[in-house]
């Protein structure tokens, strides 16, 4: 007659590089629909951290309003947060980015709290290639506002409310990926063998990776008639790749058939390797991953994998030429030039 | 691998392994329930039932169901399952109203039971509401067997066992005491229908060729002759010094019970080193509690007597070594021996069966040591109209293992007095499952997961105690500290129940479990199966459950049943109630009781 989570765990559950088990990843009881898919993705981002063997207070989780925004309390308990208002996690993390640029972001937000009302903070955000993972929750409605169609919802689609949706949808991969994100996925709740090495390979990406999520609504969009429901988004998957995330010192044993295999490097030295790669696909091609993202809208397709990845991008503190230890640690001493120093400032403006 | 039929009674059973662990099969965790609910006599009605004997057992039981507990596979210590069940014994009501009450119509069988320990007594009490005229013999002065003559009373009042002995005779069964059976010929004789032997392993192992053994009769004592001679009270000390051989229950039952009769130094010397003792563990701590050394590895060489008067046991040291094969030899590290003094010696090295009262010549085959052919099933002897149970059929155990085989018997009893066949009439277990979903949040059991730690019983101050030996020493649980106990109960007769069509592959269930026993995943053998879950699955004994293929991507739902906490959460989370918390309820058949399967799923 309650409702707790127990304190035992498998008994023989092992633990990471830096001592943890998965478990001192985990968060509090999820209050979200049962058969939500946030609460999958959630687990998702647990698992990615533990095996990254993040220490968990290396990382801070910000987010918006929503259900996708309540996550952030069902995971990394032992993390900074902060659960700002709708829309506005992207100027939040912007300035915690400029204030401690040492410690691992993630940004979690819903297609409501981003295609919508938060529209305006996250072109910015990918504008100045903020060094943080931005994960959208996409339903394809509001779910805590009771299932209203959001700005990613299809047209035609159908939620609970039993109305077509009279809009066309906004394609929040695409549009990141022409605004110059630097990199950008998209995955889906109920495939954690995908969304796992995405997840990781997004942390290990310096500067704005993007990861557009479908997650189904359980509760307001899962019904027949909805393109964004378990069974609907299941039957149309198709994948620019298969994707194996790569530690940093192993090697790659599996090796698939030739001109099937690629492997890209990310900032930290490890790789996501690609396999059975779809044709005419080239995830450092902007304009290859626009067009198969269109040839799949087209066949309606929910395409997911890794969609782009640039090789070469300056993140936003370069733009900013700050230095490198995080500004939050400077002391008045660093901050305040020396007599000196001012006198030689001052006669250059003499 | 297949998927699971969880139509099969036995699937969920092996789940509930406190139940499947307990020979009588008592269905453990529903008793916890209601202890935890205060309704005492209730729990005790469903010991009873299973078990016969819930006050005996609650102190003395073997407890095979306590290192099968979950519970100890996903903390330190099981629940305390057997001291529980004394909790139901000391705080229920008169149980009576509860309980069969005779005369019952007579069903014109008569059978004879002969020996009157746990084995015939649980016969008798499966019969005599069907009908049969009992006659049980025994030569003993009281119903009970070992539980009376050799359990000292410290460990079990006598007032305990009267009453349960008590339940089983007042159901009309002639009782004839104080009356040993010489001649199995001279019953067959007579027109019983049937007969049912549970006379045990009434002889106490010996070392008669040890040098000295017979010098000081008087002060070499067979332990379990003496431990019946101090239950009779014809003996009623011992001297200070005293020696007791051997590693098991009886030598830690021999050296308490020495301490209690002026045995002021009493030493158990085993063998063989202290880890392969055969005495539970509880046992050898209640021991060295009581000041009791324990030595190891040195067999006696020598019953030191010098003018007819015992000085002590001369003792040899030894280690164990074992070969490839794993057989374990002692070899003597060549140590100078170890000379002991002491006024008494008990000898408490093992039993034996013993069936001097049986002609060879009836039909009734005996195999290997004297042990009866029996059909392991059915208890039938080679004799159609004769069945064995409890130590007299397959050599020394316990009480519960007898309780189970008199089920058994009984059930074989009945067949074959009714014209059936023993074996192939047999009824199957009954089992049903039910629902257990109330509300939101809510579930027809506490699904709560108490962290408490076990909970250790109360003694009796050791001063008291080793002044009388009737005074028990353990003191049971109070109601407070039982209903704390019995909230460690993981309830895991209520059973995680899948649903295949339901399923919309949301992974809510995966995420949630606390304990990691969900994964979906493609399908492929066992030994594969086991080295791709959610959770190391090193456990052989624990069975996965596997569903049918899934509608959305053909993959399969493996669960893990190794150390599923029963917590409902999969349940609870599940938006299409794919999966379900369904109450399981497995009851062996009892005789009389028809072909009747239920499975509500
Ligand atoms: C010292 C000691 C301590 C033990 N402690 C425990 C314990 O704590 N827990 C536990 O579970 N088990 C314990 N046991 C084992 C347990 O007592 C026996 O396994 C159990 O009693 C066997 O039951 P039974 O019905 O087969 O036979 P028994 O209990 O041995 O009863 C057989 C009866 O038949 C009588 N009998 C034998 N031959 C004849 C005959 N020809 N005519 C008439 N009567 C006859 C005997 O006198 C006896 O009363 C202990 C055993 C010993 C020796
Ligand atoms: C400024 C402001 N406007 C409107 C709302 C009401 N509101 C709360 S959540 C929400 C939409 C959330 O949708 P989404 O981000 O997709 O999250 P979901 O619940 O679907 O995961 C809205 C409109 C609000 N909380 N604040
Ligand atoms: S309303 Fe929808 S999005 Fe919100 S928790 Fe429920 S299922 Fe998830
Ligand atoms: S009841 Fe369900 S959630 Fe709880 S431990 Fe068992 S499988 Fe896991
Ligand atoms: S929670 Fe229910 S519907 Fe979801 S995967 Fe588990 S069993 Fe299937
Ligand atoms: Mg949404």
């Amino acid at each position: 007659m309650t409702y707790i989570k127990p304190k035992f765990r498998h008994p023989e559950l092992p633990v990471n590089a830096v001592g943890y088990a998965r478990k001192d990843y985990e968060g509090a009881i999820s209050t979200l629909c049962g058969g939500c898919g946030h609460d999958s993705i959630s687990g998702a981002i647990v698992q990615a951290c533990y095996e990254m063997a993040i220490e968990p207070h290396r990382l801070a989780k910000l987010s918006g309003i929503g259900c996708s925004s309540k996550t952030p309390t069902y995971f990394l308990s032992n993390s900074h947060g902060f659960n700002s208002v709708h829309g506005r996690m992207p100027s939040v993390t912007t300035g915690a980015i400029l204030a401690n640029r040492d410690l691992i972001y993630l940004g979690v937000s819903g297609d409501g709290d981003t295609a919508s009302i938060g529209m305006g903070q996250f072109v910015h955000a990918i504008r100045r290639n903020l060094n943080m993972v931005y994960i959208v929750m996409n339903n394809g409605c509001y779910g805590l506002t009771k299932g209203q169609d959001s700005a990613t919802a299809d047209l035609g689609s159908i939620s609970k409310g039993g109305v077509p949706n009279a809009y066309m949808p906004i394609d929040l991969a695409g549009m990141a990926i022409e605004l110059g994100a630097s990199f950008v996925a998209r995955s889906f709740s109920g495939d954690k063998t995908q969304l796992v090495p995405l997840i990781k390979a997004a942390m290990s990406h310096q500067g704005f990776a993007f990861i557009d999520v479908v997650s189904p609504c359980v509760t307001f969009n899962n019904n027949p008639g909805s393109t964004k429901s378990y069974d609907y988004v299941r039957e149309h998957l198709e994948a620019t790749a298969a994707v194996d995330y790569v530690p940093e010192k192993e090697e790659i044993t599996i090796s698939y058939g030739e001109g099937q295999t690629a492997d890209v490097e990310l900032h930290d030295g490890s790789r996501l390797a690609l396999h059975k790669i779809a044709p005419n696909w080239d995830p450092h091609d902007r304009l290859s991953a626009i067009q198969r993202l269109h040839v799949a809208r087209e066949k309606e397709e929910v395409l997911t994998g890794l969609l782009y990845l640039s090789k070469d991008n300056e993140t936003f503190h370069q733009f900013l030429h700050t230095v490198d230890q995080p500004l939050n640690t400077l002391t008045e001493e660093d901050l305040i030039p020396s007599q000196e120093v001012l006198a030689a400032i001052n006669a250059d403006h003499r | 691998m297949k998927p699971t039929d969880i139509k099969d009674p036995e699937y969920f059973h092996r789940v509930v392994d406190c139940q499947y662990a307990c020979p009588a099969h008592t269905p453990v965790p529903e008793y916890i329930r209601l202890i935890a609910a205060e309704k005492y006599t209730e729990a005790y009605m469903v010991n009873w039932e299973s078990n016969v004997f819930p006050g005996v057992l609650g102190r003395t039981c073997d407890r095979p169901c306590e290192p099968a507990c979950r519970r100890g596979r996903v903390e330190e210590e099981p629940v305390a399952i057997c001291r529980l069940k004394r909790v139901a014994a000391d705080f229920k009501d008169d149980p009576r109203a509860h309980m069969p009450m005779g005369p019952f119509p007579a069903n014109g069988k008569k059978i004879a039971l002969i020996g009157g320990g746990p084995a015939s007594l649980t016969v008798a009490r499966d019969l005599a509401p069907l009908g049969y005229e009992l006659h049980l013999f025994d030569e003993q002065i009281k119903g009970g067997g070992m539980m009376r003559s050799q359990i000292p009373s410290f460990r079990l009042p006598e007032s305990v066992l009267d009453e349960e002995v008590g339940y089983v005779l007042d159901l009309g069964v002639h009782a004839v005491f104080n009356k040993y059976v010489e001649s199995m010929r001279e019953v067959l004789a007579q027109d019983y229908d049937a007969i049912f032997v549970g006379t045990g392993a009434p002889k106490g192992g010996d070392l008669p060729r040890l040098p000295g053994r017979w010098d000081a009769p008087d002060h070499i004592h067979i332990g379990i002759t003496w431990l019946a001679s101090v239950a009779f009270e014809h003996t009623t000390k011992i001297g200070k010094k005293v020696i007791v051989l051997g590693g098991g229950n009886t030598a830690m039952d021999c050296c308490r019970t020495a301490r209690r009769l002026g045995g002021e130094e009493v030493t158990v010397v085993v063998r063989s080193p202290f880890e392969t003792m055969k005495a539970s563990p509880w046992e050898i701590e209640d021991a060295m509690r009581e000041d009791i050394p324990i030595l190891n590895n040195m067999p006696p060489k020598e019953f030191v007597v010098e003018n007819g008067k015992l000085k002590g046991v001369l003792f040899e040291k030894v280690e164990a070594v074992y070969d490839e094969s794993g057989r374990r030899k002692l070899i003597p590290t060549g140590e100078p021996d170890v000379f002991i003094e002491a006024d008494d010696v008990l000898i408490a090295i093992g039993q034996e069966n013993s069936f001097p009262w049986i002609e060879r010549d009836l039909g009734i085959e005996f195999g290997q040591w004297d042990v009866p052919v029996l059909n392991p099933v059915t208890f039938q002897s080679t004799l159609p109209k004769v069945f064995f149970g409890g130590d007299a059929a397959l050599g020394p155990k316990n009480i519960i293992t007898a309780v189970a085989h008199g089920h058994q018997a009984a059930i074989s009893i009945d067949l074959f007095c009714q014209g059936q066949d023993v074996a192939k009439d047999r009824p199957a277990p009954t089992v049903n499952l039910i629902h257990q979903k109330m509300g939101i949040h809510e579930w027809g059991y506490d699904n709560d997961i108490a962290g408490d730690l076990r909970y250790k019983v109360p003694h009796l101050e050791k001063k008291q105690s080793l002044h009388d030996r009737k005074l028990e020493v353990e003191l049971g649980f109070d109601p407070a500290t039982a209903f704390r106990e019995a909230q460690r109960c993981l309830n895991c007769d209520v059973q995680t129940v899948f649903n295949t069509s339901r399923c919309i592959e949301c992974d809510a269930c995966v995420d949630i479990c606390p304990t990691s026993c969900i994964t979906f995943t493609m399908n492929g053998e066992e030994e594969d199966l086991r080295t791709r879950l959610t959770a190391p699955a090193n456990n052989l004994e624990q069975a996965l459950y596997v569903s049918e293929p899934l509608k959305q991507t053909a993959r399969v739902m493996i669960k893990d049943e190794d150390v599923c906490l029963h917590c409902g959460l999969c349940a609870e989370r599940c938006p299409t109630a794919a999966w379900d918390m369904e109450k399981y309820l497995y009851q062996v058949t009892k005789a009389g009781q028809g072909c009747n399967t239920t499975l509500a799923v």
